[in-house]
């Protein structure tokens, strides 16, 4: 296959005629270029919206109470309840493969009055009572000072840690947060941390929420033993929408909620709604193949037809090389491997130029920053061996029809077209 | 060498079939020049073009070298026409994109001999038909006649049992005529046989027998005394 001999042919054939084959070879690079630059395209959507999840742990639940909606051993309809702490020991106990369960409480929220204030300013903040694994679910990143540990938890210590938008309310440019204290309802606790959050999903109101102790905060605000709502996040191997029905139940059977109301207990399904986004992912990677592999298509076609304009062109050197003894499957791999070099060589001018175009995307978004929903458009190397694989396969069928009509030329009738 | 006992062939043309040889029999000796001729029609380039394996027939025996060729695959057929033959055409049918030397050694290519051992080879026969010089100008560069010589020294190169000539002269004028036939006679002369279709009394006279075809039969087959074509050069 690799004798010096067959290639010098295959160029020779290929040089005889040099633009009848740019003008197929463009055909197959039109397609594959194409093919490349949507699926780059769909890849960089998806890099834009997957940003927007941040790297919140995807596998995750949240779950608060809500009025029940059924009267159960004796307790009326409509009763209000509350999450208890130990109901997070009994989550432990009963469901298996549960990674992280913090137990959440809040002040605060979208809209609410000014509930923090140091010295003469004050801001209107969400405040979260909360254990330290929450930093694993709601990822941020601590720019100073540390974030809560168990002995604020064990010694219940008045410690809070704001955002970067809190400080930038609160403080003066270069001030040092760390040590100082605020005021959140009437109770002062010390900054002993700030954090940023990465995630352009959360946006402005993402950097401006305060983390205290859950300890602290039950105590300072008055709560007891309740707990406003959770985040429960499940082992890799296992996912939280499968086990959020067992979550469920256990919940309903430890404040007498009726099996079947459906309303009791609310949750939200991190997992599914990333599903939901990943799905339309495949979709739309699935339309770009399908698109591009039909343009490439036409360009395949054109090949096959220049390749049967050349063996018709050759009908006659071909049955001097049967009379001389060729073997047809000689004159067969021939044209065939004619074909794929056609391909292959054109295909590999579309995935460079591809490369070219996504690349020059690539250092236009960095030099403009980023852009809503759009990020970083890519293909992997898996999707170049697929695209080279689809060439060689298609160089192959492109090749056949005129292979086998290049073994149907019999010599006498070759030898006879003078 | 060659035996054929009552071959027949018809072509169809459309709904009519035309009955072109109507059982043929003869036999060529090892070393024979044979002169096949006769009028345009008379069945002669398809007699070839069986002796060649270019073409199958309808009915009757061919043996070549003692090997029955019958119901052939086209493998097969490569196969045996790269073993046993070599063909010499009017219209010198060389491969114009490549160098004589590499014209000549096609056939060894297709015996997957070595490229070394086939350029030797190639050249060896190039060498003996007057055109070592000109072995690496494109059959575009050459006169008619050097190209009917390189398509000698192709035909020459596998070494086969018979060389077929098909009208080797139809396409040069006379001189380069009998240069071409005094090459095909020293051929001979080193014992080769070979079988000459032509039309051309005076090429024919140049072998030692000659085979009439009439109507696809053969109506006269004759030994005939040589005449050398070394005196006309």
């Amino acid at each position: 296959m690799f004798n010096k001999d067959r290639w010098r042919e295959i160029i020779e054939v290929l040089t005889t005629n040099v633009w009848r084959t740019i003008f197929t070879a463009f055909g197959v690079c039109w397609g594959i270029f194409i093919l490349i630059v949507l699926l780059a395209a769909g890849k960089g959507l998806e890099n834009g919206i997957k940003q927007d999840f941040g790297n919140i742990a995807t596998n995750t639940m949240f779950m608060w109470t809500r009025a029940t909606t059924k009267g159960y051993e004796g307790l009326p309809k409509g009763r209000r309840f509350e999450f208890k702490i130990d109901d997070v020991a009994a989550l432990r106990d009963n469901v298996p493969n549960l990674r992280f369960i913090s137990p959440r409480n809040q002040l605060g929220g979208f809209g609410g009055n000014n509930n923090v204030v140091r010295g003469i300013r004050t801001g209107a903040y969400n405040v979260y009572g909360d254990y330290p694994e929450i930093i694993n679910q709601d990822p941020m990143a601590v720019t100073s000072g540390r974030f809560l540990n168990y002995n604020d938890i064990n010694e219940k210590r008045k410690v809070a840690i704001i955002g970067q938008g809190v400080k930038n309310d609160l403080y003066d440019k270069d001030e040092d947060a760390l040590g100082t204290y605020i005021k959140i309802q009437g109770v002062n606790f010390m900054v002993i941390g700030t954090y940023k959050k990465n995630s352009s999903g959360g946006g402005e109101e993402g950097q401006k929420e305060i983390f205290v102790p859950f300890t602290s905060f039950s105590q300072a605000f008055n709560r007891g033993e309740d707990v406003g709502w959770m985040a429960i996040t499940a082992n890799n191997g296992s996912s939280i929408s499968q086990l959020k029905d067992k979550i469920v139940d256990v919940m309903k059977k430890r404040h007498k909620v009726h099996p079947e109301d459906t309303r009791a207990v609310g949750y939200f399904d991190l997992y599914e709604q990333y599903n939901r986004v990943e799905s339309l992912f495949g979709a739309l990677k699935a339309v770009a193949y399908i698109v591009g592999i039909m343009v490439l298509l036409s360009g395949i076609i054109g090949v096959s037809n220049i390749m049967l304009i050349v063996v018709k062109e050759r009908t006659k050197e071909i049955g001097i090389r049967r009379a001389l003894g060729e073997q047809p499957w000689s004159i067969k791999k021939q044209i065939l491997m004619e074909s794929i070099f056609l391909t292959l060589i054109s295909g590999m001018v579309g995935i460079i130029l591809g490369s070219l175009v996504i690349f020059g995307i690539n250092s236009l978004l960095d030099s403009v920053g980023p852009v809503d929903m759009f990020m970083s458009p890519s293909v992997s190397v898996g999707v170049v061996t697929g695209a080279l694989t689809i060439l060689m396969v298609s160089g192959l069928l492109a090749g056949f029809i005129p292979a086998q009509s290049a073994i149907r030329v019999r010599p006498i009738e070759a030898l006879r077209t003078e | 060498m060659i035996e054929i006992k009552d071959l027949h062939k018809s072509y169809k043309m459309g709904s009519n079939s035309l009955h072109v040889l109507k059982g043929i029999n003869f036999k060529v000796e090892e070393g024979e020049l044979v002169a096949i001729m006769g009028s345009s029609g008379s069945g002669k380039s398809t007699l070839l073009n069986i002796l060649g394996m270019l073409d199958g027939a309808d009915s009757g025996e061919y043996t070549l070298d003692g090997v029955p060729i019958k119901n052939l695959s086209e493998t097969k057929a490569a196969q045996y026409r790269n073993k046993f033959l070599g063909f010499i055409f009017q219209s010198f049918n060389l491969i114009n994109y490549k160098s004589a030397l590499e014209n000549v050694a096609l056939p060894l290519y297709y015996q997957k001999v070595p490229r070394k051992e086939r350029q030797e080879k190639a050249m060896k026969y190039l060498e003996r038909v007057g055109l070592k010089p000109w072995a690496d100008h494109l059959p575009s560069e050459l006169s008619g006649g050097q190209k009917q010589r390189v398509a000698i020294a192709r035909a020459m190169a596998a070494e086969p049992k018979v060389l077929l000539a098909d009208e080797p002269t139809g396409a040069l004028d006379s001189t380069t005529s009998y240069e071409v036939m005094d090459l095909i006679q020293k051929i001979n002369d080193d014992g080769n046989t070979i079988l000459v279709v032509t039309h051309e009394e005076d090429i024919a006279h140049m072998c030692k027998r000659i085979v009439h075809l009439k109507d696809g039969v053969i109506v006269e087959d004759k030994k005939v005394e040589q005449v050398r074509a070394e005196q006309y050069v």
